[in-house]
């Protein structure tokens, strides 16, 4: 079987995240070991033979092996993520297909440069599989990541996210949240902007590598912000991600 | 037995007059997806080359470029990240008329079309030919905005979009199929839609074969 062939895959977990979003654990059975930004090919079949099919990126790194876990964001009157929040459970089956995806993936390596990582909204989930990666891996390249919410209830892995800031100090999380900020919170209120991308940026010993995922109006300012403090185009690397159309 | 997810369905239908590849839905946005920043292109330094297997390499400025024949066009769109957009409203300069301008060596036989940004795109020369591709210089009446590939986009409708090289800079003609950026990184060499040549693996040999004759 080559690798991109369709494949059955078994639902062994589905984690709420916040509340318009789940991962949901699939176990395979021709399981390949992908990159940390990588995605799958998810496809669902109704009895009359129609057929969908969508992207979502891997959250998981490629440390957990067997399993791929896929962070997804329900989209109002979403064919696909309509059926997976309230069709799917435990033990259901899903076709796959992958990994896919040869560029917007982290080559991870001891002598890599640092991460600069930038997210909105659920554009979080395939920097999530390079953070568990380079946690998984004991790299210990700097990373920072600025993730973008609108609310404090949409932070996906904001446990997992606040725990590896709290033990890793080569690792800053900065978020900051557009409309609703948490009671008292001291940090970032604001839209990206240049100042605060010039912040992440001086968090990092030297220049970093930086992956932006996030919908299309954030990677476009994000990416033309990072251009602006002078990193080469090389060195950004953009993926559009969320509910646009689906 | 073929594979069913109990209890799904189509929710939506789709447009009566379209037929949408398979794999693929409708949509009414029309979604960006770029590997990296934005090139801004100031139009005086503008150009259009071909280049290649051809007799004289030509280039034409901005201004040249406008002042060719226009035409109107309205293709459905298939993107490979699952969306389809239909009756998109283009205007542009068919690529017919453009190779009116050159003269091609006959061993031409694909095109490598490169942007700025350094983006590239292969496909077979005669996917180009007979009204079949065009370059697009106004999206929905309005100049074509940089983020959707302005001030030009090459647009091949009836492959994959990302085929359609936002950002075209010029094509160089070739006497082999050579991979470009996407295609480097696992994706079709060809991409046809309706056999949903998304990836590699997807190409099967006797179509490949059938392309390089």
């Amino acid at each position: 079987m080559s690798r991109l062939d369709w494949q059955v895959g078994t639902v062994t977990a589905i984690r709420t995240e916040t509340p318009q979003v789940k991962t949901f654990t699939l176990r395979l059975p021709q399981w390949t070991p992908h990159r940390a930004g990588q995605h799958y090919d998810l496809r669902l079949t109704a009895p009359d033979g129609y057929q969908a099919e969508r992207s979502y990126s891997i959250a998981s790194p490629p440390e957990q092996t067997g399993e791929i876990e896929l962070t997804v964001e329900e989209i109002p009157e979403g064919e696909v993520s309509g059926y997976l929040f309230d069709g799917v459970a435990v033990g259901d089956q899903l076709e796959l297909r992958g990994p896919i995806g040869g560029y917007f993936v982290w080559p991870a390596g001891p002598a890599d440069a640092p991460l600069l990582l930038v997210a909105g909204g659920s554009g979080v989930v395939p920097l999530m599989a390079m953070l568990r990666h380079r946690q998984r891996a004991g790299l210990t390249n700097p990373a920072v990541l600025l993730f973008s919410v609108r609310t404090p209830d949409e932070v996906i892995y904001q446990q997992e996210l606040e725990a590896l800031s709290a033990a890793d100090p080569a690792f800053t999380l900065l978020l900051t949240y557009t409309r609703q900020a948490p009671e008292g919170w001291p940090g970032y209120h604001r839209r990206l902007d240049s100042a605060m991308l010039a912040e992440a940026v001086a968090h990092l010993p030297s220049p970093p590598q930086c992956y932006v995922c996030g919908p299309t109006g954030l990677v476009e300012n994000a990416a033309t912000l990072l251009q602006v403090q002078g990193l080469p185009d090389a060195a950004i690397r953009t993926e559009r991600f969320g509910p646009t159309g689906s | 037995m073929p594979f069913v997810n109990k209890g799904f369905h189509a929710k939506r239908p789709t447009d009566g007059g379209h037929k949408l590849p398979p794999g693929q839905y409708e949509t009414q946005d029309f979604p960006v997806l770029t590997a990296g920043p934005t090139p801004r292109i100031p139009l005086v330094n503008w150009e259009f080359r071909i280049e290649g297997l051809v007799e004289t390499p030509t280039k034409w400025s901005w201004n040249e470029f406008n002042a060719l024949p226009m035409q109107s066009f309205n293709p459905d769109i298939h993107c490979v990240t699952k969306w389809s957009k239909f009756d998109t409203k283009w205007r542009g300069v068919s690529l017919d008329t453009l190779l009116e301008h050159v003269q091609l060596k006959p061993e031409a036989k694909f095109v490598m079309a490169f942007s700025y940004g350094g983006y590239t795109t292969n496909l077979p020369l005669a996917d180009l030919r007979d009204g079949k591709a065009f370059i697009g210089l106004e999206y929905d009446g309005k100049p074509l905005a940089a983020e959707h590939g302005g001030p030009a986009r090459l647009v091949v409708p009836h492959l994959y979009f990302w085929k359609s090289a936002k950002w075209v800079q010029g094509l160089r003609f070739m006497a082999d199929d050579e991979p470009g950026f996407w295609e480097d990184n696992g994706y079709s060499m060809y991409g046809d839609p309706w056999k949903e040549q998304r990836y590699r693996s997807d190409d099967d040999e006797t179509d490949t074969a059938s392309f390089r004759l």
